[in-house]
C-alpha cells in the first residue's frame, strides 16, 4: 500500500489543525449543525466498554457543537471491530455528521497486519484521543509470593482467561513472558468481564481489568480479601518514560516489577516490542474520527467542541466516574498520541508475530 | 435474621418506589412500548432497548429504570404473538413455543395458545420474582458453582433434547442437528480465529450467519410460502374455534408443569454464558418427558406452549442475577439493559446487592409487575388478534415479506443479509419439504458457538491442570455438580428417544419416490463433507476439532441415511416429500417456484433500487396480481405498507437495504 504521501499529508493536517486550533482559541468557524443529526459510530455492540465512552460523550458533544445537533451512538458491531472500521473507511461524510470511535481492538489487527483489516487509521483525522491503564491482580495466596518481584512465582501454574493473542490481551501476555511467568492463557472469552468471572469462580488465577473495570469490579473484591492487586501497565509522561499510573499511585508500574524481577530486562528487542504494544494500546487506546473527506474548518469545530467538554467546571468530577483520571486529549496531543497508537516500528511488529506464531500458532497470513 | 432485617425494610423500599404514580406511568411506558416492537417478527428486546437508551441520560433513575424493566419483561411475553400466530419464532426465547403453538393456530385455537401462553409468562414472571428476592441474598456461590464444564454439560443438556425433536426417523434428526451444528461454525473461529468455510474476500460470512437470519429463514420462509401457496387463512378451519377462557384453564390445569418450568427458568436464566437459548428447549423436553399422553406433541399440544413459556419470563428474572451480581449480562438484551444502568449512573457489580439493595429489589419487582400488566395486556388482546388467522393469508404475507426483510437486514446493515436470508429460507423449505427436523436444525445451530466455546476453554484449562497432576485435573471435570447435570443428560437422551415417536411435527407426510430425496441428502452429505475436509486443513488445533469431531459423527449419519435409503423400497418413511400428493404442500394452488420467485423479485428490486422503491413496486404488483384486487385497494394497501415501515424505521432510527440506484444518485430518506 502506497500510504506513506497520505500519511505526511495527513499528518501534516493534523498538526496545522492543532496549531490553528490553538492559535484561534475560542475563534467561531463556519460551521453550523443546526437541525441536524450527527451519527457517532462505535464498531462495538451496546454492551462493552467503548458504549460507555461514545455514551459519555454524546449528550456532552450535542452541547458543545455549534448549532446543538442530536448526537445519536450507532454500533456496528462484528469481527471483532474490524467490520466497522471497514465500513467507515468508505465513509466520505464531509459536512461534521460522521463520527467514528475507535478502540485498542481496532488498533491491534491494524498494526499486526490482519487480512481483515481493509482500513487505513491515516486516512481519517483524529479530534480526540482517550487513555486508560490497567491492573493486574493475583488470589491473595500467590499474591503473598510477590514481593515487589516475581521471582517466587516462576514455579506457578498461572491460568489466565484471555479473548485471543491478538487482541489488547497481547499486552498482558507480553509482560507475563517477560516476567518469566508460567502462563496457560484459556482464548475464547468474549470479554473481559467473562475473564473476570473466571477468576472469581477459581478457574483463573491471574487476571487484568482495565481501570474503569478495576474500579468498579475489582475494588470490592480487594476489599473483601479475595484479589490482591499487584501492578498496573503505568502511564506514559512526556518524555515517554513509563511511569506510575495516576489513578493507582500506590501500585509499582510494570517497569518497577520488570525491573526488580531478576529474569526480566527494561531493554532489548522482547521489551521495545512490550512498550510499543502498550502504547499503541493503552495511553490512547479510545480515538474519535473524522472522515478523510471532512474540511478543516469541521476538524477545528470538532477539536474546539472537545476542547470545550473539557473545559466544564463538571468534566474532571463526571469523566472521573466513567472514563478515570486520564488524559482526554486534542487538537496537537491528540496528533501526536495518535501517532504513538498507530505505528510500532517493524522489529516491533516481526517480534510480536514470531512469538504469536511460536507460541500459540497464531499465523496472520 | 440478619438477613431478614436487612431485606425486609429494602424490600419496604422498593416497594414504596415501585407504586408511586409517576413510576407506574413510566413502567406501563416501557410495557407498551416494548409491546410494540415486540409483536413484530424479528424485532426483539435489542431493537426496543436501544430505542429508548438516546434518552436516558440525564433522566431520573428510578423512572428511567421503570421505562427499561417495563420494556425488557414485555418481550419474551409479545413475542409469542409471531411465534404462535404465524410460526416465526418472535426471539431465542420463544423458539419452543412454535413446536406446539403454531399446530394450535392452524386448528383455530390461536386465543387459546396465546391466553395459555401469557398467564404461564406472567406466572413464570412472578415465581421468579419471588424466588429472587430471597435467593438473591445466596445466589453468588451457586453461580461460581458453575464453572466451564458444568455450563458445557447444561448446552449438552440442551442438545440432548434433539433426542425428542428428532421426528419419526432418528437419524434424520441427527442429521439435521449435525448441519445446524455446522452451519454454526461458518466463519472465523471463537478462539484462535482461523476460517472455517469462509473466506475473507467474502467478508460477511467471516462473522458467521445471524441468528435471525437462522431463525427467519428456517421457519418464517418456509412458512409463510407454504401458507401463500395454499392461499387460504392461517386458521385451516377459516375461523376461531377454542378462546381465550379455555387458555386460562389449560394452564390451571397444569399448573404443576407451569411451576416446574418456571424453576428450570430461573436456575438457567441465572448461569452467566448460557443465556436464554437452551431454557425454552430443556423447558420443553421437560414437558414432554413427564407427560403422560404425549401422542399429541407436535401437532398441537397445550402443555407444549405451557412449558417454554412459564420459563422464558421466570428466565429474565433470573438473568437478572448475573447481570446486577456479576456486572455480566445473561443475554444479548441483559446486555443492553446493563448499558441503559450505566447510563443512569448505577453500576452493576458486587457491591450492587450490598450497597444498593433497595435498588436491586426495584429491579425485581419492577419486572415482576411488569409481567403482571404485559401479559394482562396481552391476554385481553389475545382474542382480538387470533382473529389475524382467519384473514386471507394472501393479503398478510407481503407485509410478513416485508418485515422479516427489514428485520433481517438489521443483523449487519449489508445487502448480504437479505441474500443469506433468501439462501437459508430456500434450505428451510427444503427442510420442510423432506421433513428434516427444523427445531433439530436450530438446536443445533443455536447451541453450535457455545458448545465450542465451552468445549475449547474447558479442554484448555483440564488440560493445564493435568499438566499439573491427574488429580487435579479429574477434580476439576468430575465435580458432583457435573456428575449430576450427566445423569440428567443421559436420563434425558433415554426418555426422549422413547417419546420420540410420539412427536411428529407434519402428522402425515406422504412417502414415495426415491429421486428427490436422494438429491438433497446427497447436497446435505457433500456440504458437510467439504466442510469437514476444509476443518481438516485448519492448522490451529483448538480452531478444528470441534468442527471435525461434529463433522465425522455428522458425515457417518448421512451415510447411515444413504444406505437405509439404498436399501428401503419407494414407500419408506425415509423418502418422505411433502410435495407429492396427499402432503400438504402438493395440494397447494400455487407452485413453489411461482411464489418463490416474488420473494426473489422483491430482493433483486431492492439490490436495484434500493428497500422503499423495490417495496412499493413488489406491493403494487403483488397485491394486483397475485391477491387480485383492484389498483386501487392495491395502491391503499402499498401506502399503508410503506408508511408503517418507514414510521418504524424513522423512531427506531434504522436503515433501509440501499441498491445500485443509491450507489450513483444521493437520494434524500427514505430512499437513500
Amino acid at each position: 500500500m502506497n500510504k506513506k504521501t497520505n500519511s505526511a499529508r495527513s499528518i501534516a493536517c493534523g498538526i496545522l489543525a492543532g496549531v490553528s486550533a490553538l492559535a484561534m482559541g475560542t475563534a467561531a468557524s463556519a460551521v453550523d449543525l443546526a437541525g441536524k443529526t450527527v451519527e457517532f459510530v462505535i464498531p462495538f455492540s451496546e454492551s462493552g466498554g467503548s458504549a460507555r465512552w461514545a455514551n459519555f460523550f454524546a449528550p456532552l458533544l450535542n452541547e458543545a457543537l455549534p448549532g446543538a445537533p442530536t448526537v445519536v451512538v450507532k454500533y456496528r458491531p462484528g469481527a471483532g471491530s474490524t467490520a466497522g472500521a471497514n465500513w467507515f473507511q468508505e465513509q466520505t461524510t464531509a459536512d461534521g455528521t460522521l463520527l467514528f470511535g475507535s478502540s485498542g481492538s481496532t488498533q491491534f489487527p491494524y498494526l499486526l497486519g490482519d487480512p481483515r483489516v481493509r482500513y487505513e487509521y491515516k486516512d481519517w483525522q483524529v479530534v480526540l484521543a482517550s487513555g486508560t491503564g490497567g491492573v493486574i491482580y493475583l488470589p491473595p495466596d500467590l499474591a503473598a509470593k510477590v514481593n515487589g518481584n516475581f521471582d517466587g512465582l516462576a514455579d506457578e501454574f498461572l491460568l489466565y482467561g484471555s479473548q485471543g493473542a491478538t487482541t489488547l490481551d497481547l499486552v498482558p501476555l507480553l509482560a507475563f513472558k517477560l516476567l518469566g511467568l508460567n502462563v496457560d492463557p484459556v482464548f475464547g472469552i468474549e470479554g473481559r468481564g467473562d475473564g473476570r468471572l473466571m477468576f472469581e469462580r477459581g478457574e483463573a488465577n491471574i487476571d487484568y481489568q482495565t481501570s474503569s473495570a478495576y474500579l468498579k469490579s475489582v475494588v470490592p473484591m480487594v476489599e473483601a480479601g479475595l484479589a490482591v492487586p499487584v501492578f498496573t501497565f503505568g502511564a506514559l509522561d512526556d518524555d515517554g518514560n513509563i511511569v506510575r499510573d495516576p489513578t493507582f499511585p500506590d501500585l509499582p508500574s510494570f517497569k518497577e516489577v520488570c525491573e526488580a524481577t531478576a529474569v526480566c530486562e527494561t531493554s532489548g528487542v522482547a521489551w521495545d516490542a512490550y512498550k510499543a504494544f502498550f502504547i499503541a494500546g493503552f495511553p490512547a487506546q479510545k480515538m474519535v474520527f473524522l472522515p478523510g473527506a471532512a474540511s478543516q474548518d469541521v476538524v477545528d469545530t470538532y477539536t474546539k467542541a472537545f476542547q470545550d467538554v473539557k473545559a466544564r467546571p463538571d468534566f474532571a468530577e463526571k469523566s472521573e466516574v466513567t472514563l478515570g483520571v486520564y488524559p482526554q486529549l486534542t487538537g496537537a496531543g491528540a496528533q501526536k498520541a495518535f501517532d504513538q497508537a498507530t505505528s510500532v516500528t517493524p522489529e516491533a511488529k516481526q517480534y510480536v508475530t514470531d512469538w504469536l506464531k511460536e507460541a500459540y500458532g497464531v499465523s496472520l497470513e | 435474621m440478619e438477613l431478614i432485617n436487612t431485606a425486609l425494610p429494602a424490600l419496604a423500599d422498593a416497594l414504596t418506589l415501585i407504586l408511586h404514580p409517576q413510576q407506574i406511568m413510566f413502567l406501563i411506558a416501557g410495557v407498551l412500548l416494548g409491546l410494540s416492537v415486540g409483536v413484530l417478527p424479528g424485532l426483539g428486546g435489542i431493537a426496543g432497548l436501544s430505542l429508548v437508551l438516546p434518552f436516558m441520560y440525564g433522566m431520573d433513575p428510578i423512572s428511567g429504570l421503570a421505562l427499561m424493566v417495563g420494556l425488557v419483561a414485555v418481550i419474551p411475553t409479545s413475542d409469542t404473538f409471531s411465534s404462535v400466530l404465524l410460526g416465526i419464532p418472535g426471539s431465542t426465547a420463544s423458539q419452543a413455543t412454535v413446536l406446539d403453538g403454531f399446530p394450535l393456530a392452524k386448528k383455530g385455537e390461536a386465543a387459546r395458545a396465546l391466553s395459555a401462553a401469557f398467564v404461564s409468562s406472567l406466572f413464570g414472571g412472578l415465581l421468579g420474582a419471588m424466588v429472587l428476592t430471597v435467593f438473591i441474598f445466596f445466589a453468588r456461590p451457586l453461580i461460581l458453582a458453575f464453572g466451564l464444564p458444568e455450563m458445557l454439560l447444561i448446552t449438552v443438556l440442551g442438545l440432548s433434547m434433539v433426542a425428542i425433536l428428532a421426528g419419526r426417523l432418528p437419524i434424520k434428526g441427527l442429521v439435521a442437528a449435525g448441519l445446524g451444528l455446522m452451519v454454526g461454525t461458518i466463519g472465523a473461529a471463537g478462539a484462535g480465529g482461523s476460517l472455517r468455510m469462509a473466506t475473507y474476500d467474502i467478508p460477511y460470512l467471516v462473522d458467521g450467519l445471524p441468528l435471525v437470519i437462522i431463525g427467519l429463514g428456517i421457519y418464517a420462509v418456509p412458512e409463510i410460502v407454504s401458507l401463500l401457496r395454499q392461499d387460504q387463512a392461517i386458521s385451516k378451519t377459516g375461523g376461531l374455534g377454542k378462546g381465550w377462557i379455555d387458555g386460562l384453564k389449560d394452564w390451571w390445569r397444569n399448573i404443576w408443569l407451569s411451576v416446574r418450568c418456571s424453576g428450570i427458568g430461573v436456575i438457567v436464566g441465572m448461569i452467566p454464558g448460557l443465556g436464554g437459548s437452551v431454557v425454552d428447549w430443556i423447558a420443553y423436553g421437560f414437558s414432554v418427558q413427564t407427560a403422560k399422553d404425549k401422542s399429541k406433541f407436535g401437532t398441537g399440544d397445550i402443555r407444549g406452549v405451557i412449558g417454554p413459556e412459564s420459563s422464558n419470563n421466570a428466565k429474565e428474572g433470573g438473568g437478572l442475577v448475573p447481570t446486577l451480581i456479576f456486572g455480566i449480562p445473561g443475554s444479548g438484551s441483559m446486555a443492553v439493559f446493563l448499558g441503559g444502568l450505566a447510563l443512569l449512573g448505577y453500576d452493576p457489580g458486587p457491591h450492587m446487592v450490598r450497597n444498593n439493595l433497595d435498588v436491586t429489589y426495584t429491579i425485581v419487582w419492577s419486572l415482576a409487575l411488569a409481567n403482571v400488566f404485559g401479559a394482562g395486556l396481552c391476554i385481553l388482546l389475545s382474542g382480538s388478534i387470533a382473529r389475524l388467522t382467519t384473514i386471507r393469508f394472501t393479503l398478510m404475507a407481503p407485509f410478513l415479506f416485508m418485515m422479516i426483510t427489514f428485520a433481517a437486514f438489521q443483523s449487519s446493515q449489508q445487502l448480504a443479509d437479505l441474500v443469506a436470508l433468501v439462501a437459508v429460507g430456500f434450505l428451510g423449505i427444503l427442510l420442510r419439504r423432506f421433513d428434516y427436523s427444523r427445531p433439530a436444525f436450530l438446536i443445533g445451530f443455536v447451541l453450535s458457538s457455545q458448545a465450542e466455546a465451552f468445549a475449547n476453554m474447558a479442554n484448555q484449562v483440564a488440560s493445564s491442570r493435568f499438566r499439573r497432576g491427574f488429580e487435579y485435573g479429574i477434580d476439576y471435570l468430575a465435580s458432583p455438580l457435573s456428575l449430576a447435570i450427566l445423569a440428567l443428560i443421559v436420563i434425558s437422551v433415554i426418555v426422549g428417544i422413547r417419546s420420540a415417536k410420539h412427536i411428529l411435527g407434519n402428522s402425515e407426510t406422504p412417502a414415495g419416490t426415491k429421486r428427490a430425496p436422494m438429491i438433497f441428502l446427497l447436497a446435505i452429505t457433500g456440504y458437510v463433507a467439504v466442510a469437514w475436509v476444509n476443518a481438516l486443513m485448519i492448522s490451529r488445533v483448538g480452531d478444528k476439532i470441534f468442527p471435525v469431531t461434529v463433522g465425522a459423527v455428522t458425515l457417518v449419519c448421512c451415510l447411515l441415511l444413504l444406505v437405509r435409503m439404498m436399501r428401503a423400497p419407494e414407500g419408506d418413511i425415509a423418502f418422505a416429500d411433502l410435495e407429492l400428493s396427499g402432503g400438504e404442500d402438493g395440494e397447494a394452488a400455487h407452485g413453489l417456484w411461482v411464489t418463490l420467485a416474488w420473494f426473489f423479485a422483491l430482493l433483486i428490486l431492492s439490490s436495484i433500487f434500493g428497500f422503499i422503491i423495490a417495496l412499493t413496486l413488489f406491493f403494487l404488483a403483488f397485491f394486483y396480481y397475485r391477491a387480485g384486487l383492484s389498483w386501487a385497494k392495491s395502491a391503499l394497501f402499498t401506502a399503508c405498507g410503506v408508511a408503517f415501515i418507514c414510521f418504524l424505521a424513522y423512531t427506531l432510527g434504522r436503515e433501509f437495504p440501499p441498491g445500485l440506484l443509491q450507489a450513483y444518485f444521493k437520494l434524500p430518506w427514505p430512499l437513500k
